[in-house]
């Protein structure tokens, strides 16, 4: 829809291409438009009772599909185009959650059942005397935004710098950032690790002095989560667009072949594996607060595979495919959860089969598939029935 | 293969008209109550039990004429073991389904993940789980008991002449707020009984643990110091299967190691071979095993309900069923579904429960329930060894842990207070 | 009908003397009855019948009767001359009659004012509760003020004193009558029974004791006689307490337990213990030294020393002699203690170190010291030891239940590059064959063959799972073959599926496979260091079904065909291997085995709908560090992570210690990114 060639990788290394092309700008500033302006608008201007009126519970739930929409972009940025599928997204996505949350927790203050000025409330309850030191500093909204990218990125630095060297590759790099989610899981599940065990970081009151319960917060929160995602989809189309990201492509296709032409494939990965993270934890920062709580389940294995779901259903290698992989999916998850408790599941599972055998593409691909399946069925039809036989 | 194509399409998109189907089908005038109750993911295990006892209370409440004349609607949804979704369930169960209340929750996060709901939207949430306590919110009813309904009777009962006079502590549990607010109340009342720190040993055990090999070993050799051991174990739900059949195998007889546990009851024994686990004990508020005819009544409704004479009752459901109850009555009394109006109407109000005691809901809006500690029986029931004389009420805050000590719970409009430690006057609201 | 004036009828009068008292409305309804009948039937025909009848309702109608025969007796305790209530209480045998009685002479029985009836109070805090004395029954709480006590005048206080000493007196002690007392239903009246037992030193109490410990004593419904029991199926055959001759096969509907609790268990064992030395079979005799170990008492040291002398098997005499050592640890005389300190130290019982080490802060004598720190030293070296080998023993275990869960996932994934999310379903399905297999076999097998339904389970589980992989390769795998990551998305809807319909069939809580007979119980080695038989075939399985694949692979056409097609798929092709169908088996078998695992790992853990998602994580990481496609690579990364995992959660629990294994793999990875044992040669990279 916006690039029917997004995925062509000769005519990507012909020349370069623009951001978006003009039907993509209308398109990408329409939805905008819709999101930003007019859902906000529905939501306050209107009566209660009105037809018009938009209920405010879909806010949060609209802001967290944006969310979701920023984390299920930034696997796209490095399954679609640098071919690294990380079943350890979740991670950095809760890992820049727990940063807002820390936040979110010292600006309690004594609001805390047990009033302490400096404790939250589960330290009072195991008896900590004092604030851990990783805590400190996280009173300050500045210095939490920077954790919110640091922790992931570095964390993805690492792991990537060690994976990427070693050439460790495909099924093996989703394994190895599998186990480090589930590590991480097991980690964060202990109290005694300080981040509030399997309750994790609750009771939030405030952030940046508005209340987060109010409407107005929620408002904001939600017009922020998809400023984010506007935003982060614009930097992952500026990077797959650039030269790094046919370099990407091309790591994707033939890693060794690459590094024979003497790009160093190691790192193009490792940039485009950071900055997934970045995003990842960006996500997770702008969840938390909608949410209302961030406890170690974000890291659940499930979680991130998932993620990988979202990617695959919407379109991979698309950007704008694994967006709307990510919200269609949590959509139907809504409504199933509630319209079809006992057989959501059913529903679910069958749309995961039907997908990957119905529409390999995705979603988005399946414009081009229909269109490819009516050519042939032509072809078919005007052929000499020996033609038939012989298939 | 294109017909194996259509075949999954066509299938889906029944599915889909199905689902639908089932949600358009509301009638206008009912009174709503919420079911929020996870019916997959690792909690299912337990909390569809619960979602089926709630149908069958309504269905119950519906056949003896409904509730102010109006028929009562469950409406269920699945928060699929995932703890932000529970809080998404609940803000749709309340702003969208427009429920007057909800029955729901089992883990401690679950609560606290949708208590921040429930207090903005100010709707009314009946949780009936055992729980860590420390808690009381002004829209939450807590009909599980609290660690003083539980714990401290049944170590209070192992200390005595018939548990065994036992002098050594194994306090064992998952690592998470309940275990760890159990285990601190317990090892301050230990060591506020002559316990010596040594005679005590704290184990933390991840979820769903499933090797024992080591623990179990590291209790016999606990145990192997010459005074009499007893293992509490506040192990929850899944890991708890594979510890008995490790306990079983390892040879610890109840007789030599009783382990009295605060999260196994008849439906996950069920679960388990209890020959070999015969004498080790259980504590809570209700066993199925209890005898008296409202209890009989209950046991009867259930396996009709559920059509199948193996399901068992417990104590979880029991809570859910006096929960549902008191609600009705409250409702039935105030003349509305109105939240502040039945909140007021909640005080007080008594239920006939299986438990062959009277429940009564009290201004901290925690339940007055006996205590009873069973021993497990060869087919997977209790015998009741051990209970107390009467009802005992709940502290929602401790008094053993200093920090809570002082606090106070007591909802008696206007003078309210859930954390503090006076009550506040409120503003009258609405 | 006139059926009040049959209720009247005075309950302790036997059916002969009933019409006596008869009164003239029960002449009237009889009269009646009899027109009635004449009417309806020839007289003389059913006369036989119809007395029949009368004698059943008669006797059916003496319940009821007593009981409101209770209730006027309570009522007339309030009455101004309660003399004749207590007299008429005395008299009936029964239990709320006498439980009435003794609140009574305690001043625990109150009138309750609500609605007049005598009820038990027992004080609560500023709150009474209340039990009906009629029926028994506890029905609420009540404040003080609402109940009224009952008083005694002095002449019915002795009254009752007298009633009271006739109830407590009892008859003379024998056996018969001691078995009857363990049908008290309270647990002190149980305990004060089993002393009764130790006055007469009956050699039947023995198993009698036994019995009761482990709630094998039963009271029979039908004539209320205590018997103990034993399984015999899903029949239980009987043996009389008393006469210990056998008594027949009953269902266990007809019977009641005697419940004890832990302390009786414990009263019971001991004098189990104390008659155990005696015992004819030589093991049993060693077992009750070896209890008496750190639980010796001084008439039990005297029991000991005789049996010590008498005694001519080897091990019992042994276990006495430690038993014995044990207690003169604590001798005056100091060479006593050094010789007991001597045998002691050969023990590796870990009571026997804390019986050493609770000696050493009380003894004085220099050179008993030294001695008694040589043996602990001693006895700690070898419990380290047997520490270390407990360790590695577990670790193995653990390995062994990591590699049955992903011995499947080694062929599916590993053999065929096929990420198979639904691995863990597989295993669960297996699990539930298992159930399914014991329902069967409970229903409609004779009760003596239970024990073999595991074996039964296996292939039935591996056909049901093997059905189903087949299935889904068939159905859904083969159109994703070349695209893994797809089919890793596919193959966990399916899982999400396969899940959810279980659970719809079988519903969310956990099933109950039970562990067959012999597979209960553990292998006790020295040191409290045992290893449960669970865990000891289950080790002995997972290297059975490993060495059944190898032989698969390596030894039949089917393996070879498989092999062939793994390596060149396209040259399998040319040379004439079906490799369509090739695929599919080798799903089926990968899928089969998985199921065979979820039997086994249901004798150690849950059976619920969740079980797969338990397994799935770990069984990746296992093949993957292994070395994708390599069976030998599965064997030693599971048994390694066992192993490793094992050894460190004493250091650093169990959690850390699992996250530092995990921590583990991710840098081994990166060390050896092809896993332990990496495919060599082209077609590890293909």
């Amino acid at each position: 829809m916006l690039d029917k060639t997004g995925h062509d990788d000769l005519k990507l290394l012909a020349r370069p291409k623009p951001l978006l092309d003009r039907r993509g700008w209308a398109a990408f500033l329409a939805i905008g438009f819709v999101l930003i302006v007019l859902v906000p608008l529905f939501n306050l201007a209107p009566a209660t009772g009105s037809a018009l009126h938009l209920p405010g519970y879909l806010i949060p739930l609209l802001g967290k599909y944006a969310c979701y929409a920023i984390l299920a972009l930034s696997l796209d940025l490095v399954w679609g185009y640098a071919g690294i599928l990380s079943l350890g997204h979740g991670a950095f996505f809760a890992l820049g959650g727990y940063a807002m949350g820390m936040y979110l927790m010292r600006q309690i203050g004594t609001r805390g059942v047990y009033g302490h000025p400096e404790l939250p409330d589960f330290m009072v309850f195991l008896n900590w005397k004092e604030l851990p030191w990783y805590w400190h500093g996280f009173d300050s909204f500045p210095f939490a935004l920077l954790m919110v990218f640091l922790v992931p990125g570095l964390l993805a630095l690492v792991l990537g710098w060690f994976a990427f060297r070693s050439r460790v590759t495909g099924v093996y790099i989703s394994i190895v950032t599998q186990a480090m989610t589930f590590a991480l899981l097991l980690a964060f599940f202990r109290n005694d690790m300080g981040f509030g065990g399997n309750n994790g970081l609750t009771d939030f009151k405030d952030i940046l002095g508005f209340p987060v319960q109010a409407p107005e917060t929620r408002i904001g929160l939600y017009v922020a989560s998809v400023l984010s995602l506007g935003l982060c989809f614009l930097l992952c189309r500026f990077v797959t667009r650039s030269k790094l990201g046919r370099v990407l492509l091309a790591v994707r296709d033939a890693e060794s072949r690459v590094r024979f032409l003497g790009y160093s494939p190691t790192s193009a990965k490792l940039f485009a594996f950071v900055l997934s993270a970045l995003l990842a934890g960006l996500a997770g920062a702008l969840y938390v607060p909608q949410v209302g709580i961030i406890n170690p389940s974000e890291f659940s294995p499930a979680n991130s595979i998932e993620v990988a779901i979202w990617v695959a259903v919407g379109g991979r290698g698309t950007l704008y495919g694994a967006i709307l992989g990510g919200v269609l999916i949590n959509l139907v998850k809504t409504w199933l959860t509630g319209a079809a408790p006992e057989l959501w599941l059913f529903v679910l599972g069958a749309l995961f089969v039907a997908s990957t055998l119905l529409f390999p593409k995705g979603i988005v691909g399946l414009v081009g598939q229909w269109q490819a399946w009516r050519a042939e069925r032509r072809s078919y039809q005007s052929a000499t029935p020996a033609e038939k036989a012989a298939e | 293969m294109s017909k194996f194509m259509r075949t999954m399409a066509a299938a889906g998109a029944m599915l889909g008209a199905a689902a639908l189907g089932a949600h358009g089908a509301q009638a206008q005038d009912t009174i709503k109550v919420g079911v929020l109750h996870s019916l997959s993911g690792t909690m299912a295990i337990s909390e569809t039990t619960l979602k089926d006892t709630v149908l069958m209370m309504v269905d119950d409440i519906n056949k003896k004429g409904g509730l102010l004349g109006k028929k009562v609607e469950a409406v269920v949804v699945d928060p699929a073991s995932n703890w932000p979704l529970f809080a998404e369930k609940a803000r749709e169960l309340i702003s969208k389904e427009k429920v007057s209340v909800v029955f729901g929750c089992w883990t401690s996060v679950s609560r606290k993940s949708v208590l921040p709901v429930f207090e903005e939207l100010n709707s009314m949430l009946f949780y009936p789980v055992q729980y860590e306590g420390e808690e009381s919110s002004k829209n939450v009813f807590y009909t599980g008991a609290a660690p003083n309904q539980q714990a401290i009777p049944a170590v209070e009962y192992l200390m005595g002449k018939d548990g065994g006079e036992v002098k050594r502590w194994v306090l064992a549990g998952t690592d998470y707020v309940y275990p760890r607010t159990t285990n601190k109340i317990l090892e301050a009342f230990l060591k506020s009984k002559g316990v010596k720190p040594e005679d005590i040993m704290i184990n933390y055990t991840p979820f769903g643990h499933s090797d024992w090999q080591t623990i179990v070993a590291d209790i016999k050799k606990f145990a192997s110091a010459g005074k009499k051991t007893a293992v509490v174990s506040t192990i929850n739900g899944d890991a708890n299967v594979p510890f008995y059949k490790e306990l079983a195998n390892a040879g610890i007889k109840a007789s030599d190691i009783p382990v009295v546990a605060f999260s196994v009851g008849e439906e996950e024994l069920a679960g388990i071979d209890t020959k070999n686990l015969v004498g080790h004990l259980a504590a809570w508020n209700y066993f199925q095993s209890v005898k008296n005819p409202v209890n009989d009544g209950f046991i009867k409704q259930w396996k009709t309900f559920i059509k199948n004479d193996k399901r068992v009752t417990n104590d979880p459901m029991e809570a859910t069923y006096i929960g549902f109850k008191m609600w009705a009555q409250a409702v039935a009394q105030a003349g509305t579904t109105n939240v502040d109006a039945v909140r007021q109407a909640m005080y007080g109000q008594k239920v006939k429960a299986p438990s062959g005691f009277t429940a009564v809901m009290n201004t901290n809006h925690h339940l007055s329930k006996p205590v009873y500690i069973g021993e497990i029986r060869p087919d997977g029931q209790f015998n009741v060894v051990w209970k107390t004389k009467g009802p005992v009420k709940a502290d929602a805050w401790s008094k053993y842990i200093p920090e809570s000590a002082k606090l106070t719970a007591d909802w008696t409009f206007p003078w309210v207070c859930g954390n503090c430690e006076k009550p506040k006057y409120a503003a009258l609201a609405n | 009908m006139a059926t009040g004036p049959f209720l009247r009828l005075p309950a302790r009068e036997g059916a002969g003397t009933a019409r006596a008292g008869l009164d003239s409305a029960d002449i009237n309804a009889r009269r009646i009855i009899k027109t009635v009948l004449n009417r309806l039937v020839p007289m003389n025909r059913f006369l036989p019948l119809l007395m029949v009848a009368l004698m059943l309702a008669l006797l059916a109608m003496m319940r009821p009767a007593h009981a409101q025969d209770l209730a006027a007796a309570l009522a007339g305790l309030a009455d101004s001359d309660p003399r004749p209530a207590i007299t008429a209480l005395t008299a009936s045998d029964d239990e709320k009659a006498k439980a009435a009685l003794a609140a009574l002479a305690q001043g625990n029985l109150y009138l309750r004012l609500a609605d007049n009836a005598v009820v038990i109070g027992e004080k609560d805090g500023e709150m009474v509760v209340v039990t009906n004395a009629a029926t028994g029954d506890i029905e609420d709480m009540a404040r003080p003020d609402e109940l009224q006590p009952i008083t005694l005048s002095e002449d019915a206080r002795a009254l009752l004193g007298d009633a009271g000493a006739a109830a407590q007196g009892g008859g003379p002690l024998d056996f018969a009558g001691a078995v009857a007392a363990l049908k008290a239903d309270n647990f002190a009246d149980k305990a004060r029974a089993i002393d009764a037992f130790t006055v007469l030193a009956d050699p039947r109490a023995i198993p009698v004791f036994q019995a009761l410990a482990d709630g094998r004593l039963f009271v029979r419904k039908s004539d209320g006689a205590v018997v103990i029991g034993n399984a015999s199926g899903n029949d239980v055959a009987l043996t009389d307490a008393v006469s210990q001759e056998k008594a027949g096969i009953v269902a266990p509907a007809a019977l009641d337990v005697i419940f004890v609790n832990n302390n009786l268990r414990n009263v019971l064992r001991e004098a189990v213990g104390r008659l155990g030395l005696a015992s004819p079979d030589p093991a049993q005799r060693r077992a009750a030294a070896n209890a008496l170990l750190d639980a010796a008492t001084p008439d039990t040291v005297a029991l000991l020393r005789e049996a010590f002398a008498k005694e001519s098997n080897g091990a019992a005499k042994s276990a006495m002699a430690l038993s014995l050592a044990a207690v003169e640890l604590a001798d005056a005389d100091k060479t006593r203690r050094l010789l007991a300190i001597q045998v002691l130290s050969g023990s590796s019982d870990l009571r026997v170190r804390a019986l050493l080490q609770a000696r050493l802060s009380q003894e004085s004598e220099p050179d008993v010291k030294a001695a008694l720190d040589a043996a602990f030293d001693r006895l700690q070296f070898k419990l380290q030891l047997y520490g270390y080998a407990e360790n590695l023993v577990q670790g193995i275990s653990l390995g062994s239940v990591l590699l049955l869960a992903a011995v499947g996932l080694a062929i599916t994934f590993g053999v065929m590059g096929i990420i198979n999310m639904a691995h863990g379903e597989m295993i669960m399905l297996g699990a539930y064959s298992a159930y399914v297999t014991q329902e069967v076999f409970r229903a409609f097998l004779p009760p003596s063959w239970i024990g073999a339904y595991l074996i039964a389970a296996l292939p039935v589980a591996f056909l049901v799972a093997a059905a189903i992989g087949i299935a889904l390769e068939r159905g859904v795998i083969r159109f994703l073959y070349g695209r893994p990551l797809e089919t890793m998305l596919a193959t966990w809807g399916i899982s999400l599926i396969l899940q959810q319909t279980v659970r719809a069939i079988f519903g969310a809580p956990n099933k109950e496979v039970a562990n067959p007979e012999w597979m209960t119980g553990a292998l006790e080695l020295a040191g409290g260091f045992a290893i449960t038989w669970n865990r000891i075939y289950i080790i002995i399985f997972c290297f059975a079904v490993l060495g059944l694949i190898v032989l698969i692979l390596r030894r039949t056409s089917f393996g070879l065909h498989m092999r062939a097609v793994t390596q060149n798929r396209a040259m399998a092709d040319v040379m004439g291997i079906p490799t369509a169908r090739v695929d599919a088996l080798t799903f089926g078998l990968g899928s089969g085995i998985a199921g065979m695992a979820g039997v086994a790992l249901s004798q150690i853990g849950n059976v619920s709908p969740n079980l797969g998602t338990i397994y799935i994580v770990d069984s990746f990481l296992v093949v993957v560090f292994g070395g994708v496609g390599n069976l030998m690579g599965t064997l030693v990364g599971a048994l390694t992570l066992g192993v490793v995992n094992k050894l460190l959660e004493p250091v650093a629990g169990a959690v850390l210690g699992k996250v530092v294994v995990l921590v583990c793999i991710i840098l081994f990875i990166q060390k050896r990114p092809r896993g332990l044992f990496a495919a060599k040669g082209r077609s590890a990279d293909a």
